[in-house]
């Protein structure tokens, strides 16, 4: 079985988000690390190739320091990958985003592919669906289980109030929700053979794709600025004994804030 | 033709709150580009919400009612929806930032080879009209608009940011009924079992109090007493992902960057140390109350209110004082 997993490069969570002077998110002393959404769809993909065979090949869309973040999943346990990389890709949007994936996700002949349901920078959530339109393939989105049958595939997609079990034929495309599988902490050998393994450099000319049909030219959606909310200011510790600080914060709830 | 486009979803006969905050952000919408506002409602039995739709601000409703359309499957609503957007050609659709909106919004988009844009919590008027939403899980705000040949806009919400559209009592709104072949499309997805979780506490995003507790908890059992103040207030019970990746709450709850994320008027956290993730869930809360024995806890740094003390303590107090403080008011 072939799983291919898109995989994205994006901020350490617990990076601290600045502007530069220009107005533009900040990325000095960021730690970059594996999207933690299209981890839990890597994990799912070793699990998936430990149990029935095969491969599971990374696809990324990034610059050469995303090759990090491939070498991660590496270690994990995929066993190569295919980055694009092509400064034409700067400030692309969702839109051009899946239609460069589609074309080096189809060249691996995947059965089944992984991806998160969003990133947790863009968080825009549309990526992978893009991607299965596009593929023309079925879909089941927001998933935290996936059992795989003869030729076909059980997918438990989360619900406003609940779950449902969805079939469809492979392949297919799955995005993942937290809970679909805890990603593994990479082993020292697991380390040492990431370094080793195939990684395939690729560029839009390579794929067949024209460069000036993709970038901020051609987004769907365009941006204009970005701002940081307000920060919190810490209130105040109501202090006293146990009793009397309640009771004074049930009033203050009331009186003050009116939110009770 | 041409319109702002609300999709309606209804579950059970009901629409949800963010329904009529989209119906009241989608009337300044529509004025502001001196076009309708439609309401559109696809489902199974759902004609008969068009009247509630018109006394929320719409002036068109269009119906799609079939007993084929009960259950949500993408195919289906997309190659509907698809249908009834190419027919009437609106210059917006919004839907809600659900799991059906989440589902359904991507899927047009491509579809139609336009943008979109989810997660909306801002919109601003002007010759060009500018949609704001959050990033890094709202550790920053981007501001986008749609390319001139982007059209229709599409666009999810989400929920407890707009405000909802007060009812007009007698307003009515033309009804417009569609229909579709169902048989003409294809199904890829097969719906094998749908599992609910009943409950009968307010949605966890829609809710105006969030009660969470976190690791502090200790146990399972212990979120009763959780429980029980949220009876009181008739709030909805969150949780850190600690609390969650121990088992002593569902996943769906979880509050946070890879949870939900939260807006209520009152966001109460017990026992929760106030990690960036967590905070990434519950920021834009109006107003927070931390409860935690550690004072450099970080929760105090972002929290209105703090008590500094031993949740297992405070809470059974807390309880009283708002049963006796409710019962007043
Ligand atoms: C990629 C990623 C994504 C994440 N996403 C999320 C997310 O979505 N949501 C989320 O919540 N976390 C998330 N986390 C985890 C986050 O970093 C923290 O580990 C988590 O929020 C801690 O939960 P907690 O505050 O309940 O537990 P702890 O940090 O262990 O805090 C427990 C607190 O309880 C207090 N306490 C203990 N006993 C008592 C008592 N008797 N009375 C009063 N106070 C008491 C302690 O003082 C302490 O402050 C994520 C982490 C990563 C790496
Ligand atoms: N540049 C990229 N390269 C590879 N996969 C991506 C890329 N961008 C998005 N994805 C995939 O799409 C998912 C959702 O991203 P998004 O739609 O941007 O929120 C991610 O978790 C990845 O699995």
């Amino acid at each position: 079985m072939r799983i291919v997993v898109c995989m994205k490069q994006t901020f350490d969570t617990e990076a601290k988000i600045a502007l530069t002077a220009d107005g533009l998110i900040d990325s000095t002393g960021v730690t970059l690390v594996v999207d933690p959404y299209s981890e839990f769809a890597v994990e799912k993909g070793i699990q998936f190739k430990e149990k029935f065979g095969g491969e599971v090949v990374i696809v990324c869309i990034g610059d050469t320091q995303a090759e990090t973040a491939i070498r991660q999943c590496m270690a994990m346990g995929a066993d190569r990958a295919v980055i694009v990389t092509d400064p034409a890709m700067d400030g692309s949007d969702q839109s051009a985003t899946a239609r460069v994936l589609a074309k080096a996700v189809i060249s691996q002949e995947p059965d089944i592919i992984l991806g998160g349901f969003k990133s947790v920078d863009s968080g825009s959530a549309q990526v992978m669906l893009r991607l299965a339109e596009i593929l023309n393939l079925p879909h089941v989105n927001v998933v935290t289980n996936i059992e795989i049958g003869e030729g076909k595939a059980i997918a438990t997609r989360e619900l406003d109030d609940g779950v449902e079990l969805v079939e469809v034929s492979l392949p297919a495309i799955f995005t993942a929700q937290q809970g679909l599988a805890e990603p593994r902490y990479p082993s020292v050998k697991g380390i040492m053979q990431a370094k080793k393994k195939e990684l395939k450099r690729l560029t839009l000319a390579d794929l067949d794709i024209d460069p000036t049909s993709v970038g901020p030219a051609n987004a769907k959606v365009k941006i204009h600025g970005l701002t940081l909310p307000a920060p919190r200011k810490g209130g105040r510790i109501i202090g006293g004994e146990i009793p009397e600080a309640t009771a004074d914060l049930v009033k203050a709830l009331r009186d003050e804030a009116k939110v009770i | 033709m041409a319109g702002v486009w609300v999709f309606a979803e209804a579950k059970d006969g009901k629409f949800r709150r963010v329904i009529l905050e989209m119906l009241g952000e989608a009337r300044k919408f529509a004025d502001h580009l001196g076009e309708e506002l439609w309401a559109v409602l696809v489902g199974s039995n759902v004609a008969e919400l068009s009247s509630l739709l018109g006394e929320h601000g719409a002036d068109k409703v269009l119906v799609m009612d079939n007993p084929n359309l009960a259950a949500y499957t993408t195919d289906v609503y997309a190659g509907v929806t698809l249908g009834l957007i190419n027919t009437y050609q609106p210059t917006a659709v919004l839907f809600a930032n659900s799991n059906m909106g989440r589902d359904l919004a991507p899927i047009l988009a491509q579809k139609l080879d336009t943008g979109l844009i989810t997660d909306l919590t801002g919109i601003t008027y002007g010759p060009e009209i500018l949609f704001k939403r959050p990033i890094y899980a709202g550790k920053a705000l981007v501001e986008l608009s749609f390319a001139a040949n982007a059209r229709p806009m599409l666009l999810t919400i989400r929920p407890k940011v707009f405000t909802p559209a007060e009812p007009q009592t007698g307003r009515q709104a033309e009804v417009i009924t569609a229909s579709a072949d169902l048989n003409a499309l294809t199904l890829r997805q097969v719906i094998k079992d749908v599992i609910r979780k009943a409950s009968t506490r307010v949605d966890l995003t829609e809710a105006d109090i969030v009660i969470s507790g976190g690791r502090g908890m200790k146990n399972p059992e212990n979120f009763k007493i959780l429980e029980e103040v949220a009876d009181i207030l008739g709030a909805a019970v969150g949780a850190s992902r600690a609390a969650v990746d121990e088992g002593w709450r569902e996943p769906q709850y979880q509050v946070g960057q890879t949870g939900k994320v939260v807006s209520p008027q009152l966001y109460i956290a017990v026992g929760i140390s106030g990690a960036i993730q967590h905070l990434a869930g519950m920021n834009s809360s109006k107003c927070i109350v931390a409860i935690n024995k550690d004072p450099e806890a970080e929760i105090f740094k972002v929290a209105d209110y703090g008590i500094v003390g031993d949740l297992f303590q405070v809470i059974p107090i807390l309880k009283q004082e708002l049963q006796q403080a409710l019962a007043s008011a």
